[in-house]
């Protein structure tokens, strides 16, 4: 595809011959994840998490429509086909825990997957487009997630659905029109309930169709890698498969030895007990949070406790959260460096792992309750996000002197002694 | 010589004048009628998600209050939201009265929010005016706040005695929703 030396699909078969002049199906696997797809011989283990994402992607889709086989969207039984599903439906408790930790850990892949695009500066160009797709699988992964939550119909699914769709409520004028068009009604009810499940259903495979949108963008320029060098010649590649389906295969094994043990042995540590109990809509729970995936904005949105000439607090809140994620469409062109890779950066690196901090900061106060101290530390820390993207980036990217790049991957593999053997078609992997 | 006539491989003959063609009207017209009538199609695509007939139906209830003693509150249902219909004491209106109303954050009287000469009968949604939680305080022992009103748990937004927001990440005062009395006893809402 990318690259000149890409090896070419041969049918063997008589059938896959007769195929491949009708459908060339297999020609397009081939060439998307298979031998026809020439990959940095010098990825590492972060270059797993989109792989892992597609599987859990495919976890979801395939557990979730067994659950709505025997799930009943409708605000009277909601909440006991939920507990029907625990119970009653053979392995049905297995297949409802895999897939509520299937979301966390579909949301910790592809975290870790962003984070290494900011690291390694994948967002660069020429891969603007991956970025910006990704960004809209993030942004449709949380509207499906949030609606998710809300179809077990128990307390933090209803006062869930009430504060979000509150959000909207913060904008002016139309915004109680547009609260009461979501939900369908004033509060919370069947309405909204049976439109969620509608969109929970559909929006997975939406992320499926951008996923392909998502791959396509990266088979434009290739795959990056850890030097942010760009490929030069046959000897920095090695074709996808077998060296990265072998690779990702390990790290799936670990993916789900990790997923196995919180499935199996822990399935309601990331939840939330309050959701055993039925929706209520006269008693709030205590203390309402979102699912940890969602903490980080959480905070964002209660930092603002302060009106700001006109704009109410609550509306700042929600223009800020939403902010937080916009803001990253923009990042191709906040940050001007033209060095891809963090471990070239020694500036930004620092930077990065404070960054890191930060966001993990922010998670946990998102979690905490709405009182001092952590009213406060949420605005520092929701002020040093957006410093750090608006201010620190862009100045980084003009005083930052770069350590000195490799001439090639190869180079940075293998050493400068085997300068020669760039353009040769080495195919010997790394080791 | 102002007109044109043109020779179409189809053989027919069209006039040109103005240099638009018979063909380019019936293209925009054509197109403009199929985007007018697409358009169209998504208002009922649209408005079906706003709230149907049967939850409108809803939006008035009657409440009896003769049970209500002064110092008391009950809660009822009104367009499936919680409301509070609190008897407020001597103590309690006079306590709201003392405030200076330019001093709030959403600037209202108690006459402001209750009927004439039913000064005691204070009438408001439980929804909370920041996230939209139920606030604590109607119900016999619940928590009523530093001024003696609403308290709601979620983000700590306190409301006084006129259900007026004082403290708290909360914009608005609690909403009070239409209502009038059909008789000594009986109070309308919606």
């Amino acid at each position: 595809m990318s690259f000149s030396w890409a090896k070419h699909y041969e049918p063997k078969s008589d059938l896959t011959k007769w195929l491949d002049e009708r459908l060339p199906l297999p020609r397009l696997v081939y060439g998307a994840i298979g031998g026809g797809y020439p990959v940095p011989r010098n990825l590492n283990y972060f270059w797993n998490f989109g792989v892992l994402a597609g599987i859990a992607l495919v976890i979801q889709i395939v557990t979730g429509i067994i659950m709505a086989m025997h799930y009943a969207p409708n605000a009277l039984v909601a909440f006991d086909s939920t507990e029907h599903i625990m119970r009653d439906v053979n392995w049905g408790w297995m297949l409802r825990y895999a897939h509520a930790n299937g979301a966390s850990f579909f949301f910790i892949v592809v975290y870790i997957h962003i984070f290494r695009g900011l690291y390694f500066s994948s967002y660069k160009a020429p891969r603007e487009m991956i970025w910006l797709l990704g960004l809209v699988i993030f942004l449709l992964m949380m509207a499906t997630a949030f609606m998710g939550y809300v179809l077990p119909w128990g307390q933090m699914s209803f006062w869930g659905a009430k504060v979000i769709t509150g959000l909207f409520g913060a904008i002016p004028l139309v915004g109680e029109p547009i609260q009461q068009w979501l939900l369908g009604g004033y509060a919370p009810d069947n309405a909204a309930l049976n439109r969620f499940f509608s969109l929970h259903y559909l929006l997975p495979f939406v992320i499926a169709g951008v996923v392909i949108l998502h791959i396509w963008a990266l088979h434009i320029p290739g795959s990056s890698n850890p030097t942010g060098v760009e490929v030069k010649s046959e000897s920095d590649t090695v074709p996808f498969h077998p060296y990265y389906t072998a690779k990702d295969g390990f790290g799936l094994g670990v993916f789900l030895i990790l997923f196995c043990a919180v499935l199996f042995f822990a399935p309601n540590m990331l939840g939330h007990p309050d959701n055993y109990i039925p929706a209520n809509p006269l008693s709030t729970p205590a203390h309402i949070v979102p699912e940890w995936y969602f903490w980080p904005f959480y905070a964002i949105l209660r930092a603002f406790t302060f009106d700001f000439f006109i704009v109410p607090a609550k509306l700042l809140g929600v223009l800020a959260m939403f902010a937080s994620i916009l803001l990253l469409f923009f990042l191709p062109w906040l940050d001007r460096s033209p060095v891809r890779s963090g471990n070239y950066r020694p500036l930004f690196r620092t930077f990065f792992i404070v960054l890191v901090i930060d966001v993990l900061i922010l998670g946990y106060l998102g979690g905490a309750p709405a009182e001092e101290p952590y009213v406060m530390l949420s605005q520092l820390a929701s002020a040093y996000y957006f410093a750090h993207f608006l201010i620190i980036l862009p100045i980084i990217s003009k005083i930052e002197k770069p350590k000195p790049l490799p001439f090639s991957i190869t180079e940075a593999v293998l050493g400068k002694d085997s300068h020669g053997t760039a353009g040769g078609p080495a195919l010997q992997p790394a080791e | 010589m102002a007109e044109q006539v043109t020779m179409y491989q189809d053989g027919s003959a069209a006039v040109e004048s103005d240099g638009v063609r018979r063909r380019d009207f019936i293209n925009i017209a054509a197109v403009s009628f199929a985007g007018v009538g697409g358009a169209s199609v998504l208002i009922p695509l649209i408005t079906q998600m706003a709230p149907s007939k049967d939850v409108l139906a809803l939006s008035s209830t009657e409440v009896d209050i003769s049970a209500v003693q002064p110092g008391q509150a009950i809660k009822t249902v009104f367009r499936k939201q919680p409301v509070f219909i609190r008897n407020l004491t001597p103590a309690e209106i006079a306590a709201a009265d003392k405030v200076p109303v330019d001093s709030l954050r959403d600037p209202q009287s108690l006459e402001e929010r209750t009927v004439d000469g039913k000064k005691n009968w204070l009438v408001t949604l439980g929804v909370c005016t920041h996230l939209g939680c139920v606030p604590l305080g109607a119900a016999q022992g619940e928590i009523k706040g530093e001024f003696g009103g609403y308290f709601c748990p979620c983000h700590g937004s306190h409301y006084d005695t006129a259900a007026r927001i004082r403290k708290g990440p909360a914009p608005k005062n609690l909403e009070v929703p239409e209502f009038s009395f059909l008789s000594d006893t009986v109070i309308k809402i919606g």
